[in-house]
């Protein structure tokens, strides 16, 4: 505690930190008796992910010391996706990663600006192998059973009894507003992500995982992001979620392959930015590149360390296991 | 009048919406891991006491509260009004009976209290958290009795009635938690 008050000891204890290092090396353990290659990419990129909710940080390259105004800025990435699927359209198979990821203005207790990540990629998986490794790991990784999977629809229609992809913007919104919806005057009423968001914050992912970890999958086209799209019967999103304790610990997709899909929902994401007041951010990456030449059908997940050890070790907040988040960094 | 972005959202904050003042008394960050973040505060209004949730999504703003507090000694109660005075203006300050609420029970003349300005407008006080007040009547004390677990009512100089031991007197002084309303000891004169 006298170490606390003088400023400059770890938030985590050390029980928790300890646990923090053997899960990062059961995790290893995992991919490596499965045949991955852990590779390392750049955590400074000249490429950015282009999404409109994520907020990449820009570090200046100065190149003349004596003049730290000039050189070009470059991103900390807030996942290691554009350099691990540059490896893959290279010839990769398997391949694992665990990293830094940075995103500005996300800090809360599940959000630190810097954090860590889990991702891993393996050509030839659609979404349900992709599925099924992720359980493997969950459970290898918090001994909890397997995961109880349910779709975005089933999880909507059983929490809300309202079908997510067919109904109305305006019956998201009424059945928001009976669940106390109470939001500020500049919610958009007619922007049906949000209000999609606002439920499944709210109402869906606090009961998510209670009993045994649950992965969600099959989410709203319109939240795609870098998954392939399936187009029956529904059109859904081929992306899944695991959920532990209502927490949100990873995200997967079976990653979308088609480079003009990629730069048209690149430009989209860049609209809906400056819709909002957000900076524009580059279209042109070499992923694109990367996918023009061919990325070979796969399917990646990333996941938030930092919240597994928390969700492992019974924390409620990431400072527990973090020995120096953001304000103590 | 200052604004202040969902970053510099944090407890402790005060803010006004549709003209009130309000204090963020939670603020909790959430975002689903594609989607909007989202800022879920409580927030209470320092007027009325009451607690308004309200989600507010990356982007929004918020007025500040021009809210401050000073020193204020108790002078007199007319009618349904309260008069203060302020301690270092010597400014006087007139609060409703409705805006003092339960605290009327322990305004003695004089008494130093926290007063909440409001663009320079009283809003609300918080008497100290002790107050020491005269017992003006009461059943006879049980002599020998010392005992706290038993109690009785007793009348205090501001009128309002309290729970104290049984060794109480008429004429006694005794001191009271005012965030509890609970006895806490016979003060010696």
């Amino acid at each position: 505690m006298t170490d606390r008050a003088q400023g400059f000891a770890p938030t985590a204890s050390w029980e928790n930190l300890r646990a923090r290092a053997r899960l990062l090396a059961r995790i290893r353990r995992f991919f490596d008796a499965r045949g991955f290659l852990e590779v390392e990419t750049p955590l400074l990129s000249h490429d950015t992910v282009v999404d409109h909710h994520l907020e990449p940080l820009a570090v200046r390259l100065i190149h003349d010391p004596s003049d730290v105004g000039d050189g070009p800025w470059l991103w900390l990435q807030t996942s290691p996706e554009f350099g691990m699927k540059r490896l893959l359209a290279a010839g990769a198979t398997a391949i694992y990663q665990i990293t830094r990821a940075f995103r500005g203005g996300e800090r809360g207790p599940l959000h630190n600006p810097e954090f860590t990540m889990v991702e891993w990629y393996r050509t030839g998986d659609d979404m349900r192998s992709g599925m099924r490794l992720l359980d493997e790991l969950a459970q290898e990784t918090l001994c909890r059973g397997s995961a109880e999977q349910v779709s975005y629809s089933e999880a909507f229609r059983r929490r809300l009894g309202i079908d997510p992809h067919r109904c109305s913007t305006a019956d998201l919104a009424r059945s928001a507003r009976e669940h106390g919806f109470d939001g500020s005057a500049s919610w958009d009423p007619d922007d049906r992500d949000a209000w999609l968001d606002w439920l499944l914050a709210t109402c869906i992912e606090p009961t998510l995982g209670a009993e045994r970890p649950t992965i969600v999958f099959d989410y709203p086209a319109s939240q795609a992001a870098l998954a392939c799209v399936r187009a029956e019967p529904q059109p859904v999103a081929e992306r899944f979620e695991l959920y532990v304790n209502g927490v949100e610990l990873a995200n997967g997709y079976h990653e979308l392959t088609d480079a003009s899909v990629l730069r048209r929902r690149t430009v989209l994401a860049n609209q809906a930015r400056l819709a909002d007041g957000r900076a524009r951010l580059p279209e042109d990456s070499r992923l694109l590149a990367a996918m023009q030449y061919g990325l070979p059908p796969c399917t990646g997940v990333a996941l938030g360390f930092d919240r597994l050890v928390m969700v492992a070790v019974g924390a409620r907040r990431l400072d527990d296991v973090m020995a120096f988040p953001i304000e103590h960094a | 009048m200052s604004t202040y972005k969902t970053s510099d959202f944090r407890k402790g904050l005060k803010i006004q919406i549709d003209g009130e003042p309000y204090l963020m008394i939670e603020m909790n960050f959430v975002k689903p891991g594609k989607g909007n973040a989202l800022y879920k505060c409580r927030l209470r209004n320092l007027i009325r006491n009451t607690v308004l949730d309200r989600t507010y999504k990356g982007g929004d703003t918020l007025d500040s509260a021009d809210v401050e507090e000073v020193e204020v000694q108790y002078l007199y109660r007319q009618g349904d009004t309260f008069v203060f005075m302020d301690s270092a203006s010597y400014e006087q300050y007139e609060l409703s009976a409705e805006q003092v609420d339960d605290s009327w029970k322990y305004l003695t003349e004089s008494l130093k209290c926290s007063m909440m300005l409001f663009n320079g407008r009283p809003i609300s006080m918080t008497p100290p958290n002790h107050v020491e007040m005269k017992i003006v009547f009461c059943d006879p004390g049980a002599k020998g009795d010392t005992s706290t677990n038993v109690t009785k009512p007793v009348k205090v100089e501001t009128g309002a009635e309290f729970q104290a031991p049984i060794f109480i007197n008429m004429g006694d002084t005794i001191k009271i938690d005012t965030r509890t309303g609970a006895y806490v000891e016979r003060v010696r004169s």
